[in-house]
């Protein structure tokens, strides 16, 4: 489609007192503005009027707004779904950052109108991947995450498939006995409530139970996710539109626990024994059946211990505090010990903590265990480090074990030692570690338990984090995976009580729902939430290198026996990782492609080396690093105005052809600017940082073969709060570049 | 796409929800981008609550202003939401999921014609405490809440709307955006389901006598150790302590400054051992060579969350002390902070000098000031309780002590929960 262009400048906020509008006008006039006009206010009603009557009297389908910073009422300025709107900043980056009537700002806001109209030349509106999809949810998972699950998205309406694998629903809950306080005033223990559950989820007509059932495997993509089911009758075939996996936890293994004399005398147990008997009606010592005088607890039993499970399994203070509470039930007499490092009983659940801690006869002992023995058919522990500030020995009939819990998604039973091991992997592949990302995380998925099972090229379940649990993959957004449209809910991504995995369910059902909804509509999902855009291959090109199908974080591409590509549009978050990765350069957005930032770059005027005015180009991710550059003009910081700045989807979108192109062009050094990487990464695509530092690789490489400084390019990590070291950043660079000299490719 | 000023007297939408801050922006943005229609009304005159006046996130240590942009842009583009500010809920008559709510909205004496330019903030001469940072500096009458402000428009403090020193700043406006005569509206809105996410404010650290805040000058708050860390505080992040400004070379934490405690808040907050030692972090990164000594009752840092203990743990500057904090007074020739701990049981008591003192006070509802109407039930601390059938659901602090990470997941789920009681077969 042809494009017919308006350039509208703002002079309001001192963008008109920083720089001649009309030569910037000349400027957009010269490069194919169809219309350029200057207006005192355009955010005001007259301003955006102006556009509108244009608009429509000229038959313009692209406009480029020259004022302040496109997060800045981003819906003063849309005119239709036909035509394309793009901001070039003249306000947080030019007026409020750069001198006033100075040759070098007038340049700067001319490039910034050049870069946008060259970004709207190529810029397509955007064709919604709509396909027929199902808005049905599968869950899988009986226990009360699950059921609650289910019941949650059935009562928004949605049909549920909920498949257990047990030949009842229930899980957990119904092996207790009673479970600690999930109400106000939070003292006394309580039914879990899972038969009233079971009830509620076999009377709802849009849940259908599959029990005794596995998952075989899960084709497709969100909307359109094929399930077969393996059971005994036959199995069974559905599609979903969005997955929760509630396969919870299951005990840390009981023979790990002979340190704790586990397996040394019957009269010492695990929690999970512990309730077992309780809920038989009767708590008597193992080895004789004769009643309790005295009995233990051991806090921890596995759980924040390096050789066992590191972390903290969130519940077994309050279980030990509840099966306390059974033993003095049924023994009013007997003596209860509870040996522990902490107590956590957070939030109000510490009222229980403090009623448990009203009965004189339970003893509460801060301490680290020394030795577990038997002897003469009494258990005795020694204790170090007690409060009191020396070693006691407690002897008791019968010792429990809190011990922790291990998501189902772990097949080791030992998290601890595994994850250690596979760090240790990692640190000796650093230096290919990008190339074999999606290789090892392929691998390691194929070490985890296979529940999903997705017939995804990396692999078939949600990638796991330390320790098994498949997590969430940012601190604030708990419940995005890197698999679009799937959910984990309750224990099985993090150690949590009964109240907490139901709440969970509800959040996860609420992100279930949200997925079919948007897949109907080719909406993609958070961090770009509503982006209508994909990735469009040109395939005849592709050289089967892999690089988007390994580097991709969502696994949105399979690829077929060749190792030709098979997108999977529905599956992808448009973070353009693949467009970064791919050195044919065949993946493009209607709204982002090679083509448009390499037209954008070559917009740029670049004066010949005599004039003494290098050029930076500055990719800088839009996620965390752009709203930084406008909060350095909110605060009217100043930098050199050499720099020409491009937004990128994400650092990792960055294709390195870029740089050649910014090289060719005249540019003397090229800066790339992103959110932070490793460990404790803020990477909105969890990736992009990472894969941006490996490609910077090839970047340096083919410095080499052009002969050029490996000074000419740098890349920085800032976080969204550093936007203050911005103008430091950039002004040393361009020393950098000043003292390293001009581009030797100028002008050529 | 959020429409910001209300034009027409009634609105309708899927879900009202109350309370701006992580909680709230997340209720409304899971529901819109549900393809349902909410209402987000936020008391202050910006959303982003709490979170904005905090320096990084445990275990991360990453700036919380990343998430706050994250859902802004969100908001900004998602024409589901309709977020109003200085807003406040007068009335709630109807049903489940046929609400009628009277919202009262009160002036922001600036229009939506407000451009951020800043000319008005340049002239004004009036100056009033700075919220955000606790009243530990100023901001003009007429002020930006914060960088991320939004919606990105200045606000004036009512208490200097009468001045008439304020005429010169409505003068300097170049597109006529300051109005002194607005008045509050009232408006009316049509929703199915309400989400109640007021909320916290940290306890009043002044009650708890023995700890001395506000008489020992050397004594702080958590969310005071926050403002000092941050860049955008008042004093630039660099952590000093009040009396001289002297950097300092040893910090107290003061764990269960209030919470666990049957004569303050009987509860415990759950966030303050993970958030002192985090703010243990920041004295650290910034002093290599400060002593960190950090007293506590139980050390609550549960799941993974231990990690980051483990990590504190190896570091030798780190001092863990088991026991509670009776009574802190000060050293009068040197400003230093006298610490008394009590073991517990022994009962023998330790005392332990440094620079200053960090109380890791805990968080208390909003709803113990204002709780929400149609007589939601409340627990005995003021907290929403669980599984409330009237049609208003608790999401975050107003529910339950929560960190962030915990507040959006529960604040995700009650969204659900008060669309789900709105519709109910």
């Amino acid at each position: 489609m042809d494009t017919k262009i308006g350039v509208y400048i703002c002079k309001g906020c001192d963008i008109g007192k920083t720089f001649d509008v009309d030569k910037v006008l000349e400027a957009a006039t010269e490069k194919g503005a169809a219309v350029s006009k200057a207006h005192d206010a355009l955010c005001s009603p007259e301003g955006v009027q102006i556009i509108r009557d244009d608009v429509e009297k000229e038959g313009l389908n692209r406009v480029c707004v020259g004022a302040c910073s496109q997060r800045i009422f981003p819906e003063l300025f849309e005119f239709g779904k036909e035509v394309m709107a793009d901001r070039a900043n003249l306000r947080e980056q030019v007026a409020w950052c750069h001198a006033p009537d100075d040759e070098d700002t007038q340049m700067l806001a001319e490039d910034q109108i050049r870069m946008s109209i060259a970004k709207l030349g190529v810029m397509e509106p955007p064709e919604p991947f709509i396909e027929e999809t199902s808005k049905d949810i599968m869950v899988i998972g009986g226990g009360i995450t699950g059921m609650t699950a289910a019941k949650a998205a059935a009562t928004a309406g949605h049909k549920v498939a909920l498949v257990e694998k047990e030949a009842q629903l229930g899980g957990w809950a119904t092996k207790f006995k009673k479970v600690f306080p999930k109400h106000p005033p939070y003292q006394d223990l309580e039914d879990s409530g899972y038969k009233e559950l079971v009830a509620e989820i076999e009377a709802d007509e849009n849940i259908t139970v599959h029990l005794s059932s596995e998952v075989e495997k899960t084709a497709g993509q969100p909307g359109q996710f094929e399930v077969s089911l393996q059971n005994g009758n036959g199995g069974g075939q559905f599609t979903v539109g969005s997955i929760i996996q509630a396969t919870g936890w299951k005990p840390y293994k009981a023979e790990k626990l002979s340190y704790l004399g586990y397996g040394s005398s019957p009269d010492i147990v695990t929690n999970i024994q512990m309730e077992e008997m309780a809920s038989a009606g009767d708590i008597k010592r193992p080895s004789d059946g004769k009643p309790i005088e005295s009995i233990a607890f051991i806090q921890c039993a596995g759980s924040r211990d390096q050789d066992h499970l590191p972390y903290c399994s969130a519940v077994c203070c309050r279980v030990s505090l509840k099966q306390a509470m059974y033993v003095r039930e049924q023994y009013p007499d007997a003596k209860i010990y509870v040996i522990y490092k902490d107590i956590r009983s957070p939030a109000q659940f510490e009222m229980f903590y403090a009623n448990v801690q009203d009965d004189d006869a339970i003893f509460m002992t801060k301490g680290e265990i020394a030795r577990v023995a038997s002897e003469n058919g009494k258990i005795l522990i020694d204790v170090e480090e007690t409060l009191l500030g020396e070693d006691i020995q407690v002897e008791a009939d019968m010792l429990v074990l809190a011990a922790g819990m291990v998501p189902t998604t772990q097949v080791e039973d030992n998290p601890g030692t595994d994850t250690a091991e596979t760090d240790a992997a990692t640190e000796e592949k650093a230096d290919d570690k990008a190339d074999d990302d999606g290789k090892k995380e392929a691998e390691s998925a194929e070490k985890g338990a296979k529940i999903i099972n997705l017939t995804y090229r990396q692999g078939t379940d949600l990638p796991t984090l330390k320790y098994g649990f498949p997590d969430s993959h940012f601190i604030c957004f708990p419940y995005e995976t890197l698999r679009t449209g799937i959910y984990a809910a309750g224990p099985v991504r993090s150690p949590m009580d009964l109240a907490s995995s139901a709440n969970d369910a509800y959040g996860a059902a609420m992100k279930a729902i949200q997925a079919v909804n948007a897949m109907a509509e080719g909406r993609t999902l958070h961090p770009r939430a509503g982006d209508l855009t994909y990735p469009d291959f040109f395939m005849q090109k592709c050289t089967q290198c892999k690089r988007c199908t390994e580097e991709c974080p969502f696994g949105a591409l399979d690829e077929d026996e060749k190792g030709t590509p098979l997108p999977n549009p529905l599956r992808c978050r448009r973070c353009g990782i693949c467009l970064g990765a791919c050195p044919e350069r065949i993946v493009s957005f209607k709204n982002y492609s090679v083509h448009m930032i390499s037209s954008m770059i070559k917009a740029v005027e670049v004066p010949d080396e005599f004039e003494e005015k290098p050029r930076i180009l500055a990719f800088v991710c839009e996620n965390d690093a752009m709203p930084s550059v406008d909060m350095v003009g909110l605060k009217r910081l100043q930098y050199n105005s050499m720099i020409r700045i491009i937004p990128l989807r994400c650092l990792g979108s960055m294709n390195t052809v870029w740089v050649s192109d910014a090289l060719s062009q005249g540019f003397d050094g090229v800066i790339l600017i992103g959110c932070q990487k490793g460990d404790d990464y803020q990477c909105h695509f969890i990736r992009g940082s990472e894969l941006a530092d490996y490609r910077m690789g090839n970047v340096r490489e083919k410095l080499q073969q052009l002969v050029l400084e490996e000074e000419r390019v740098e890349m920085h990590e800032l976080s969204i709060a550093d936007y203050h070291k911005i103008p430091k950043i950039l002004d040393d660079f361009l020393e950098t570049i000043e003292t390293v000299g001009p581009n030797p490719y100028k002008g050529m | 796409m959020a429409n910001i000023d209300p034009l027409e007297s009634q609105i309708s939408a899927d879900l009202l929800v109350v309370g701006g801050g992580t909680a709230g922006m997340t209720s409304a943005i899971e529901t819109a981008e549900t393809g349902k229609k909410a209402i987000l009304i936020e008391k202050l005159p910006s959303l982003g609550g709490r979170v904005v006046t905090i320096y990084q996130y445990f275990p991360k240590l990453c700036p919380p202003t990343c998430g706050v942009e994250i859902n802004l842009r969100r908001i900004r583009s998602n024409p589901n939401i309709r977020v109003l500010t200085l807003a406040e809920v007068e009335s709630i008559s109807g049903t489940p999921g046929d609400f009628e709510v009277k919202i009262k909205l009160s002036p922001r004496y600036v229009n939506e014609k407000c451009t951020c330019c800043g000319d008005c903030e340049k002239v004004c001469e009036l100056e009033r405490d700075n919220d955000l940072n606790y009243g530990l500096n100023k901001t003009k009458a007429i002020y930006l809440p914060h960088l991320m402000a939004y919606p990105p428009r200045y606000v004036i403090d009512p208490e200097f709307v009468k001045d008439e020193s304020m005429k010169k700043v409505v003068e300097a406006c170049p597109y006529d955006a300051i109005e002194l005569d607005m008045e509050p509206v009232t408006i009316t809105a049509k929703v199915g389901g309400i989400v109640w996410a007021t909320g916290w404010k940290p306890y009043d650290a002044t009650k708890i006598e023995n700890l001395g805040f506000g008489k020992i000058k050397n004594v702080v708050t958590n969310v005071i150790m926050e403002r000092l860390a941050a860049d955008n505080g008042p004093t630039e992040g660099k952590i000093v302590r009040p009396s001289d400004q002297k950097e300092v070379t040893s910090v107290g934490f003061v764990q269960c400054a209030g919470s666990r405690d049957e004569n303050h808040l009987p509860y415990c907050s759950a966030i303050c051992c993970m958030a002192s030692m985090k703010e243990a972090t920041y004295v650290r990164a910034q002093y290599p060579d400060a002593e960190v000594h950090i007293f506590y009752i139980d050390i609550r840092s549960p799941g993974r969350l231990e990690d980051f203990y483990v990590k504190m743990q190896e570091d030798e500057k780190f001092h863990f002390h088991r026991g509670k904090v009776a009574k802190i007074t000060e050293n009068p020739e040197n400003g230093n902070v006298i610490l008394e701990a009590e073991n517990t049981l022994t009962g023998e008591i330790i005392k332990t000098e440094v620079d200053m003192a960090v109380l890791a006070t805990g968080m208390v509802p909003n709803t113990v000031d204002d709780a929400p109407p149609l007589d939601t039930p409340l627990d005995d601390f003021g907290f929403i309780a669980p599984d409330t059938t009237n049609g208003i659901v608790g999401a975050g602090v107003a529910a339950r002590p929560y960190d962030v990470s915990a507040t959006v997941q529960d604040a995700t789920g009650a969204a659900l929960k008060a669309l789900n009681i709105g519709t109910r077969r």
